[in-house]
């Protein structure tokens, strides 16, 4: 156990603390890349765009911004005080919707990405394995080819504008799903089957987008894979010696195969996460990406700032998680 | 170079769609060259008229024609994509090269940080960029810090050929003959890992074209440029699908699918032909 957890654990920690502090450095740099002073312009866009602000508000606004871009004293002043109010978990008010802070709208937007988010993942990845293993056992089976075929042409294909052509067919032409939001305009959420339904209804094309994009790379992915194992001579000799097809697919193919699968679904979690901000905007889902667009549209800097520094926590956390779980499917780590 | 052209139309049915596709997409670039229209002028046609002879994409509430626009911006959106692929190809070999050939702590801290950048969530980082940028964002600026952020995949695909190319005899003669390991690397391995450079090339450009399309929308781009993402951007801003002027959303969609297809699938067919097991499958030997 002890070997394990040096072996394993503490450099899987180490690696997660790595991404945490790259990430959020970089969201560090950047604003101290910007030629212009971030403060006054942000100032002369809130006031251009006709927002009667006394003069004291201004005053405690200039202080809260040039607090939040944390551009009093020398660079390595800065760089601490940042972490120390990240530590404290203080993100500051919102400029767009001064002053409820950025933590508690970021809080009410979270849970519907984060539902949305895991169930289309963990759908597509599902199926995409599956597909992928039963097309590379079954290479002559025309319907699975189709699937393939679908499946590689939608991949490349930016979730912007899969989400469009979803909205324009199945919201436009054909009116079966409903338009934009998590919910009917005037109802709030509870717990009603009504609700849920309702809910279900209108996460539908959201979902399908993210699950449509995500597919065709997990299915290419085991079909790779598992061509090979398929030749192996365990697989060979299971099946002469006449093992039922279904067991030799699941318990001798699939599983060797799953674990690439594994960490390939937790490289790709940022790549998700991204995509799936980029959705909500298409389809008015009130989840981080909708905040977003709002965020950028008020030159709500604080507010970006501090999405972006919950994405990478977040994205990050997701990818430890998923390291803390790999052991369970892979005995040799385990052992090791 | 023309016969493998030629074995690759015969025999690979995805390189065909892949060279039909780009034809396409070559055509309209070459014609961006001789609109009629200045893709900076608006109101020089009708406005708002469905796909005809004459405007074979129809023309838009700004009053230009969506087919000459979209010229300019397919130009543009692939000639960022190339910018964002030079860049960080030349991030993702050194640092790839570098990290596989010496090894040791370097190579351990080098992908420490490859693999913090392959799961770091880009989009929420530039959003953030774009936005502090907002007055000085041009496509070319685009490309560049796209190309700053585009290559730890790829650097990490690199260390990985790297790391069995140096335990192939030629290295170890090379090593035991005195070259010394910047030669090694630059004349020994850089020739086996360029086909790869050269197949995640165009899997660059996909994701940076990709990115700009999802900027633009957002608004966070140059706007006055014409590119895919703007092209979509000026129709939701002037709610294109709720006045009906579907085609206005569709040409965009159309040519970027068009583009994006025909880029992958000449990435998928160039993948599979480099690697020479592969290669025999397809011509079924």
């Amino acid at each position: 156990m002890r070997r394990f957890a040096l072996r394993y654990l503490i450099p899987r920690f180490i690696q997660y603390l790595t991404l945490i502090f790259i990430g959020i450095t970089v969201t560090f740099i950047i604003p101290r890349l910007s030629p212009n002073d971030p403060v006054e312009a942000q100032i002369a866009m809130m006031m251009a765009r006709g927002n009667s602000l006394d003069a004291q508000s201004v005053a405690s606004m200039r202080e809260a911004l040039t607090d939040m871009y944390g551009l009093s004293g020398s660079p390595l002043q800065q760089y601490v005080s940042f972490w120390g109010r990240l530590l404290r978990g203080d993100l500051g008010p919102s400029l767009g919707n001064f002053p409820t802070p950025v933590s508690e709208m970021i809080g009410q937007a979270m849970p519907y990405t984060l539902s949305l988010l895991l169930t289309a993942v963990i759908i597509s990845w599902i199926f995409g394995n599956l597909f992928g293993a039963l097309s590379s056992y079954y290479p002559k089976n025309r319907a699975l080819s189709v699937i393939e075929v679908v499946g590689q042409a939608v991949r490349p294909i930016p979730y912007y504008i899969v989400a469009m052509v979803l909205l324009v067919v199945f919201a436009f032409f054909i009116p079966i799903f409903p338009f934009s939001g998590a919910y009917p305009v005037g109802t709030r959420p509870n717990w009603s089957l009504d609700f849920i339904l309702t809910y279900l209804q209108h996460a539908v094309l959201p979902a399908a987008t993210l699950v449509m994009v995500g597919f065709g790379g997990w299915f290419i992915g085991m079909k790779s894979l598992t061509s090979n194992i398929i030749s192996e001579d365990y697989v060979v000799y299971a099946e002469t010696a006449g093992l039922n097809e279904k067991k030799i697919l699941s318990n001798y193919i699939m599983r060797n195969a799953l674990l690439p699968q594994l960490t390939g679904l937790a490289m790709s979690l940022g790549t998700v996460f991204s995509g799936a901000l980029i959705m909500e905007v298409v389809f008015g889902y009130p989840g981080i990406g909708s905040l977003t667009m709002v965020a950028v549209y008020r030159n709500d800097y604080s507010m970006i700032m501090g999405i972006a520094i919950y994405s990478i926590i977040g994205v990050a956390t997701a990818v430890f998680l998923m390291d803390l779980i790999y052991p369970l499917f892979d005995p040799r780590v385990r052992y090791q | 170079m023309f016969k493998v052209l030629r074995d690759l139309l015969k025999f690979d049915g995805r390189f065909r769609i892949a060279f039909i596709f780009l034809v396409a997409v070559v055509m309209m670039i070459i014609l961006s060259f001789v609109s009629p229209y200045d893709p900076a002028k608006s109101f020089v046609v009708a406005m708002d008229t469905p796909p005809s002879l004459e405007h074979i994409f129809g023309t838009d509430s700004r009053g230009q024609d969506i087919f000459w626009w979209l010229t300019f911006a397919v130009r543009n959106s692939l000639l960022m994509g190339v910018i964002t692929a030079v860049i960080s190809r030349a991030i993702a070999i050194l640092i790839g090269l570098t990290a596989g050939y010496q090894g040791g702590w370097l190579d351990k801290v080098l992908m420490s940080v490859n693999d913090s950048f392959v799961v770091l969530p880009l989009l929420p980082i530039l959003i953030l960029l774009g936005f502090l940028l907002r007055d000085q964002m041009n496509l070319f600026l685009l490309g560049v810090i796209l190309g700053l952020f585009g290559w730890p995949f790829d650097a990490r695909l690199i260390r990985s050929q790297v790391l069995s190319l140096k335990e192939r005899s030629f290295s170890r003669t090379a090593v035991y003959s005195g070259t010394s390991s910047f030669w090694i690397t630059i004349n020994e391995h850089l020739p086996f890992v360029l086909p790869i450079v050269f197949a995640t090339t165009i899997n660059n450009m996909l994701w940076s074209i990709g990115m700009e399309v999802t900027l633009s929308v957002l608004g966070l781009s140059d706007l006055t440029t014409p590119s895919i993402g703007t092209a979509l951007y000026w129709a939701n801003a002037h709610g294109a699908l709720v006045a009906g002027v579907w085609w206005w959303i569709a040409a965009p969609t159309l040519v970027a699918i068009v583009l994006f297809l025909g880029l992958y699938l000449l990435f998928a067919s160039i993948n599979e032909y480099i690697d020479p097991r592969t290669r025999l499958r397809l011509i079924g030997g």
